[in-house]
């Protein structure tokens, strides 16, 4: 016990003076997420304000046959725009958003009576262009109705002869699931914290040793290798933790700078939310500690290590990026899935809907089951003769 | 005391060690000598538990090692082939660190560290980081953390290696002062001058296997040359590998 505090005290001390790892423990790794959480936050929710409200000009191609349509595109905010040349270049070298053509024939089929075409083009793979499309669309297809149901009337019919079904939407997302939507990247920046807040430790304590020639001396020591790799686990266990703490308090201040009442979520990062974060990273802590000084201890050197660190360090995203691209049904095994788990109840929480006690119980089981064996593996690693042979 | 049996030790194809035997006193001081490459490190390497021989056996005051390496280990002081300092700690806290290693208490530390930074002459430097240290206060850092549990058995691994001349005489004294207070002083070196300067027995090791093990003065006469140096080309067959 006493070996094991002198490591960890020893390992802990001296990487306080070291200012690379401090800087990446305790700032970089810790900060970046928030902030760059908050950045884009702000800069998506203050366009896409901007675009639901403000007048926008789309170019018309013969904007003079439909005076009617013009106005009533006017009332919403749309003003047409002087034709184009070439609309779907335009659209296609993004100098414009949308663009309508109004087909020749449309004055006189209109006095006719009969249906009339309105062209609106764009592209669907432009995101930032989808409010504009949705808003000149949405006027379009009022209009239609507004007239169809006005011809109807002329004719003494009912408006409910031509549309017989109504659509009435009831969306059932609370103003936190909402949130949650937006926020489903939340558990990848908790992961990469831990991930980042231990990795320079976990090189420096392991191959930087190596490298450096002090582990040859270290392992002459009368104490056994097993207790030498716990207080340095320990010591990169602490790191990693104090780096998720000063993440949680960094995006529990997040609601104050993101404007969340004008999108009408909610949001809650507070205690609460703190305290579950990061009792169900706890098994991520000791399990990524384990691997990245298993890995470490493969590598000759400081740069070797860090090189495979860095493809370590894409396995964390994987759940994240999976679940953003096929939102599944969370069953109760992926809970005891490492990494998998945390990115569901992380997501949970933030929806407001809470973890339970079987999830959480999974999650730990599950998590630490993983630690264990990745501790097992580190420590195999340390007894190899080869280990402590720095040549 | 430390007693070897027919060490043997392969990596692979190559046999590095193959059946070394000596044995070195109490209040003595025993010389590993032998070219670059002869198996000098590895030999020692398997003393103090860090490889494990294919076959033989390594006594250390009469106990087998493998039976409890940790035991042994205390037992042992070593200044290993490897001296890495932690360089964002000073040579004192370098010390002490190996001191709690060893188990003892802050009081038996600091009484310790103390003795040896005055043995060493080390006092100067000992409260500096030791990033930037040269070679013989890294290496007067090495041997003092390496001795700070007070060993009876001494091993040390090419101990003047990059050393100037002062410091190289400093190490020489200070190995005299350890055979002095009765200690079991095994050293190896392809230095044959130093050999020749400090040693109260010689072994002699070439391809992994021990060529001679004898007091300078039986070296001599069984060679029968006239001075230490052209003994030990004779024994080796060659000056390869072997300084002055």
């Amino acid at each position: 016990m006493r070996a094991f505090t002198a490591v960890y005290w020893k390992e802990v001390r001296e990487n306080l003076r070291d200012r690379r790892t401090l800087i990446n423990a305790l700032l970089t790794g810790p900060l970046l997420g928030p902030v760059m959480f908050i950045m884009l936050m702000n800069v998506m929710v203050s366009r896409e304000l901007d675009k639901a409200d403000r007048p926008i000009d789309v170019p018309v191609i013969g904007a003079e046959l439909a005076p009617n349509l013009i106005r009533a595109l006017k009332g919403a905010g749309i003003d047409a725009a002087p034709a184009v040349s070439d609309p779907e270049a335009a659209v296609r070298d993004q100098r414009a958003d949308v663009v309508l053509r109004i087909a020749p024939t449309y004055a006189e089929a209109w006095g006719k009576g009969q249906a009339v075409q309105v062209e609106v083009i764009y592209d669907s793979s432009r995101r930032d262009a989808s409010t504009p499309v949705n808003r000149v669309r949405n006027v379009i297809e009022a209009y239609g109705k507004r007239e169809g149901a006005m011809r109807l009337i002329a004719r003494g019919l009912s408006p409910t002869t031509a549309w017989p079904v109504q659509v009435a939407e009831r969306d059932q997302a609370s103003s936190q699931s909402r949130a949650a939507l937006m926020f489903s990247f939340l558990p990848y920046f908790f992961v990469l914290t831990v991930f980042l807040g231990g990795m320079y430790l976990a090189i420096d304590l392991t191959a930087g040793e190596r490298e450096r020639q002090s582990l040859e001396p270290l392992f002459v020591n009368p104490v056994a290798r097993g207790t030498i790799l716990a207080g340095k686990l320990a010591a990169i266990c602490t790191f990693s933790l104090v780096s998720l703490l000063l993440s949680v308090a960094a995006f529990s201040t997040a609601p104050w700078f993101i404007p969340v009442d004008k999108l009408g979520i909610a949001l809650d990062l507070g205690v609460h939310f703190g305290a579950q974060v990061l009792l169900l990273m706890s098994p991520l802590i000791l399990l990524l500690a384990a691997l990245q000084s298993w890995v470490s201890a493969m590598a000759k050197s400081y740069r070797e290590a860090q090189t495979y660190l860095s493809v370590l360090m894409v396995i964390p995203i994987l759940p994240s990026a999976l679940l953003s691209v096929i939102p599944v049904r969370p069953e109760s095994w992926m809970y005891a899935v490492p990494l998998l788990g945390q990115n569901l109840a992380i997501v949970q929480l933030i929806r407001g809907d809470g973890v339970n006690a079987e999830q959480m119980g999974l999650m730990l089981a599950g998590g630490f089951a993983a630690a264990i064996i990745a501790v097992i593996g580190a420590a195999w690693m340390y007894r190899s003769e080869r280990l402590a042979i720095s040549g | 005391m430390i007693e070897v049996r027919d060490l043997h030790k392969s990596f692979g194809e190559v046999r590095a060690v193959n059946g070394v035997s000596f044995t070195a006193r109490d209040g003595e001081i025993t010389g590993l000598l032998g070219p670059n490459g002869a198996g000098k490190t590895t030999t020692l390497r398997m003393l103090y538990t860090l490889m494990k021989p294919d076959n033989g056996q390594v006594l250390v005051d009469g106990r087998e090692v493998w039976s409890d390496p940790v035991a042994a280990r205390r037992r042992l002081g070593v200044l290993p082939d490897a001296r890495g300092l932690y360089k964002r700690l000073t040579a004192a806290e370098n010390i002490d660190y190996f001191g709690r290693l060893q188990g003892l208490s802050n009081k038996e530390i600091e009484r310790r560290r103390e003795a040896l930074i005055d043995g060493l002459d080390m006092r100067d430097i000992a409260t500096r980081r030791t990033e930037g240290f040269s070679q013989g206060q890294r290496v007067k850092t090495a041997i003092a953390r390496a001795l700070v549990h007070d060993p009876r058995n001494v091993l040390l691994d090419e101990p003047t290696n990059g050393l100037d001349v002062m410091a190289t005489r400093a190490m020489r004294r200070f190995m005299r002062q350890l055979k002095d207070e009765g200690r079991c002083v095994l050293f190896s070196s392809h230095i044959m001058q130093e050999v020749a300067a400090l040693c109260d027995r010689i072994v002699v090791i070439a391809h992994g296997r021990v060529v001679a093990d004898e007091t300078p003065a039986e070296l001599l006469a069984q060679t029968g040359q006239a001075n230490l140096e052209d003994a030990f080309v004779s024994l080796i067959g060659t000056d390869e590998g072997l300084a002055a």
